[in-house]
């Protein structure tokens, strides 16, 4: 076991974390008025976690970079949130969505905290309702479901395409009601730091006040780190452009170990990328592959007329089109889980079969689907023998209903009417498994700080499925930290308020003032984002969809040089006592420049393939994934030992004793 | 394309502003409005100078950071769409642009482009929830079923993202479309009605509060809204106001 407790209860995987709460330590009301937490991230998790940790009592302080936590980018989810519900009578339960969620993450997630993210799923539901999420209802009145990729049962709920901002939306009332009662103070437009560290517990952050430039000090007794994941190291990804790995960097410097850096999510239904100019990519939702079929052209000449501008898609018969995901995965076909999508679009286009005028791109075509309901809906509303045209008009309403603004948005950035010609799409980093580890309780390596959501490592394995994110975010933060953080804080009841002005926080903010210095004073050859590009083009063509070990070797001397040429000749104009984006960005992008070389080395240490880690090195006769269980069924955790190339790894072995280890099959 | 510019320039919130004028070349029609921005800002760095500030974060038209007074519209001249949003094959060749903040006595600007929103973060703590502890323990999800054109409506008036293009397009610079989508929201559905009074009551008076001021049904909000939320929101709010009032 090394150095790594999972703290994973004793017994029954069903009744542990009932048995868990039922022995874990609890705080007095009265004694939790005297106990501060800070809360970093107002996304799903931080947002729901503050929530409710103000509800139970504690004093909570908030802090995120935007101007107000409703803009958190959990609030861009698009498609839904999964709930065992079993509403669809189809089958589900809790087993189910614990088994799907260790089967899509490719084995590489621990038993305990998925089957726990599944026994809470369903109380997400309830709870949102109860806040006033307004969900999709039957005409019947109740909840809707839609599926999602990965999985044999309707189990997702959603609010149009909308899902995340409705959930979220649903944690920022919940953080108002608390602003409102004086529970919660909100730091908004602030930036953490730095985690600060009294023998050895986390005892408070030094934040910068994005909007004066001031340097702060705020203590707790404990600290809540949700702030989302490190997409944004690729420069292009579906991530808000602000989304960054600061506060999780800073407190992996100060003793957090960082876990599964390397696994990350191409989302494979995003929009292409268009030029240089680009500044971020813009993902079409999963619940897309609900009704839309993935294509290209079966022959390259056709595919190059296409690219050409020689030939429309509409033209192209069904016989000559190959519907590549149906062929070679015929039991979930185009709703195959992300990294097998990705990597099979990433397949067609390598071999010339692209579609837009890069070659990387693969149409998502719901000319089928709108004749399937258009057919329906004739009949439903008492039409015998509607025509053609009323039948494409009918289907294109369901298809309009169901996904409408996902259709407009697509419209307006590419220029193109889905409802008339397919959709053109290409897979772009969305999410990143990886994060800090944490044991059963949330806790990192470093006593009293915690980690929610996507930030941390622990539910989704080498592959997230869709609708998972969210449903983990608001189990973390409603149901489960504001309870495992309790059995920690007990231990503080006598400690009384945390001073600001010891010698720890002199020293991290002189340390923290330091590093800013040092960003101004740059020789200011280049700008912020001239570095940040060139990063995200290793990262992509080295450790993105396919890696291997000479490419890994490579990104990781080039990111190195990169830092340091970075640190040398960044350009930040503006001052540091007020408002400075380019700063800000600067902050974030040397914590970047790090975090990439460890997500190489991390990549280059498993030798083998997983998920979204792909070797190439290790793959089957068809081009599969080829996981190695009997040398790799571990979570790699490494520890801060100066530059990312000393990092030191420690193995947390995952112990699989409710689900056999098979290979992973869509087929 | 080549376009003129002409951005309002602000060093902080004490200082005074002014109009400034740039030209910019290599644009195309793909790039979005701020990703324009975003190279005219590239070559004021590499000349030394402070880039254009203003705010924007998820550039998928949801998270309602950026704003802008696009030649005097909200996030510009197309429709439904957030600036982030806003293409520039929408201009053409030669135009000139005029970029200005969100003006509003409610929005300070903070720097360039950049305003202070809080105040919509105020009315919605003023009242925006439904009282109900987090930690769980609720009644089942279906246990009431909810007329689905009700639980479309509310979803409807809950899609709004808090840009503050209602009260940058109203002449009063009204909040009203704002505050009374968050009402809407609850008071279609059940479990919303239980605090109706308190809540519309409350949000008001924070919205006067803040310095927003009165609508006079111009309708010029629903125009510039980049996510249509409707009129209808503001006469829900207006009778559910009226109601709370002869309830006392």
């Amino acid at each position: 076991m090394g150095i790594l407790d999972s703290k994973v209860p004793s017994g029954p995987l069903a009744d542990k974390w009932t048995e868990h709460k039922n022995k874990i330590n609890l705080v007095n009301p009265a004694n939790k008025r005297n106990i501060d937490v800070i809360v970093v991230g107002t996304g799903l998790a931080g947002g729901s976690a503050a929530a409710t940790l103000a509800e139970l009592g504690y004093n909570v302080k908030t802090f995120c970079y935007q101007d107000s936590p409703r803009r958190a980018h959990s609030i861009a989810a698009q498609g839904g949130i999964n709930a065992a519900k079993n509403y669809q009578g189809d089958g589900d339960s809790a087993y189910r969505l614990f088994y799907d969620t260790i089967k899509g993450g490719d084995y590489r997630s621990r038993e305990a905290n998925v089957y726990r993210l599944a026994e809470e799923s369903a109380n997400i539901i309830d709870q949102c309702v109860a806040q006033g999420v307004p969900f999709a209802r039957d005409y019947g009145g109740l909840l809707d479901n839609r599926s999602f990729g990965g999985v044999l049962v309707s189990r997702t709920f959603y609010a149009k395409g909308q899902t995340g901002q409705q959930l979220l939306l649903g944690a920022y009332s919940a953080m108002n009601r608390q602003i409102n009662r004086g529970k919660i103070k909100p730091f908004n437009r602030h930036e953490m730091m730095d985690l600060v560290l009294v023998n050895g517990k986390a005892r408070g952050i030094i934040a910068r006040d994005l909007k004066t430039g001031e340097i702060e000090r705020h203590s707790a007794h404990a600290v809540v780190l949700a702030t989302g994941g490190y997409g944004n190291v690729f420069f292009l990804s579906t991530n808000a452009m602000g989304s960054n790995v600061m506060a999780a960097w800073r407190a992996h410097r100060r003793g957090a170990f960082f876990a599964n850096p390397c696994f990350t999510q191409i989302h494979p239904t995003c929009i292409p990328v268009s030029g240089d100019h680009q500044s971020k990519l813009t993902l079409m939702s999963e619940s897309l592959r609900n009704d839309g079929r993935i294509w290209v052209p079966k022959r390259i000449e056709d595919a190059q007329a296409i690219r050409e501008g020689k030939m429309k898609p509409t033209q192209l018969k069904e016989e000559d089109r190959d519907y590549y995901l149906e062929r070679r995965y015929p039991a979930f076909g185009n709703l195959v889980p992300r990294d097998v999508a990705s990597r099979a679009a990433k397949e067609r286009c390598d071999a010339g079969f692209g579609v837009n005028k890069t070659g990387e791109a693969v149409y998502l075509d719901f000319a089928s689907a709108i004749q399937r309901y258009g057919k329906e809906a004739a009949l439903t509303s008492g039409m015998k023998d509607a025509d053609d045209k009323t039948i494409t008009q009918l289907g294109k309403d369901v298809i309009e209903a169901k996904y409408g603004n996902l259709f407009q948005m697509y419209e307006k950035i590419v220029d193109e009417n889905p409802y008339e010609t397919p959709m053109m799409i290409y897979p772009a980093v969305h999410y990143t498994m990886g994060g800090l580890w944490v044991d059963y309780n949330l806790q990192t390596t470093i006593e009293g700080c915690y980690c929610a959501g996507e930030a941390n490592f622990s539910d989704h394995g080498a592959n997230r499925l869709g609708a998972s994110a969210l449903m983990q975010g608001l189990a973390d933060g409603y149901f489960v930290l504001p309870y495992t953080i309790g059995d920690y804080l007990s231990h503080d009841i006598r400690t009384g308020k945390i001073p600001t002005d010891s010698p720890e926080f002199d020293k991290a903010e002189s340390e923290v003032k330091d590093r800013i210095n040092k960003l101004m004073s740059g020789t200011g050859e280049h700008s912020v984002d001239y570095y940040h590009k060139k990063l995200g083009k290793i990262m992509w063509n080295k450790c993105g969809m396919a890696r291997n070990e000479q490419g890994l070797k490579e990104a990781i001397e080039e990111i190195s040089a990169l830092r340091t040429d970075f640190w040398k000749n960044v350009k930040v104009t503006g001052v540091a006592d007020g408002m400075n984006a380019e700063l800000e960005k600067a902050g974030r992008v040397a914590d970047f420049l790090e975090l990439g070389e460890l997500f190489a080395k991390d990549a280059l240490t498993r030798n083998e393939s997983c998920g979204g880690h792909f070797r190439e090195e290790y793959q089957t006769e068809e081009g599969e994934a080829l996981r190695d269980d009997e040398n790799f069924k571990f979570v790699s955790a490494w520890e801060y030992k100066g530059e990312p190339k000393d990092a030191v790894l420690h193995k947390e072995d995952l112990v699989y004793e409710n689900i056999e280890l098979k290979t992973r099959s869509y087929k | 394309m080549r376009l003129n510019l002409k951005i309002w320039r602000q060093k902080d919130a004490n200082s005074k502003g002014q109009m400034v004028d740039y030209t910019i070349k290599g644009v195309e029609g793909d790039m979005s409005f701020l990703e324009m921005l975003d190279v005219l800002n590239e070559e004021l760095i590499n000349k030394g100078e402070e880039p254009v500030h203003f705010d924007h974060d998820c550039r998928e038209g949801i998270c309602g950071a950026c704003s802008l007074q696009i030649n005097g519209e909200p996030h510009g001249p197309d429709r439904l769409v957030t600036t982030c949003q806003l293409h520039m094959r929408k201009f053409n060749d030669g135009d000139t642009i005029v970029i200005e903040p969100f003006r509003a006595t409610a929005f300070p600007v903070i720097k360039d482009l950049v305003v202070d929103r809080s105040a919509f973060d105020r009315i919605q703590q003023a009242g925006g929830y439904i009282s109900v502890n987090t930690s769980g323990n609720t009644v089942d999800a279906n246990a009431t079923p909810i007329e689905k054109e009700k639980a479309d409506d509310s979803f409807y008036a809950a899609t709004c993202i808090g840009c503050g293009a209602c009260v940058a397009a109203c002449k009063n610079a009204s909040a009203m479309l704002f505050t009374s989508a968050k009402v809407s929201q609850f008071a279609l559905l059940p479990q919303g009605r239980v605090e109706a009074t308190e809540r519309v009551q409350n949000m008001v008076r924070q919205m006067d509060l803040e310095g927003f001021g009165n609508c006079t049904n111009t309708g010029a909000c629903e125009v510039e809204c980049p996510k249509g939320i409707s009129l209808e929101n503001i006469a829900r709010m207006n009778r559910e106001y009226l109601n709370a009032t002869v309830k006392g």
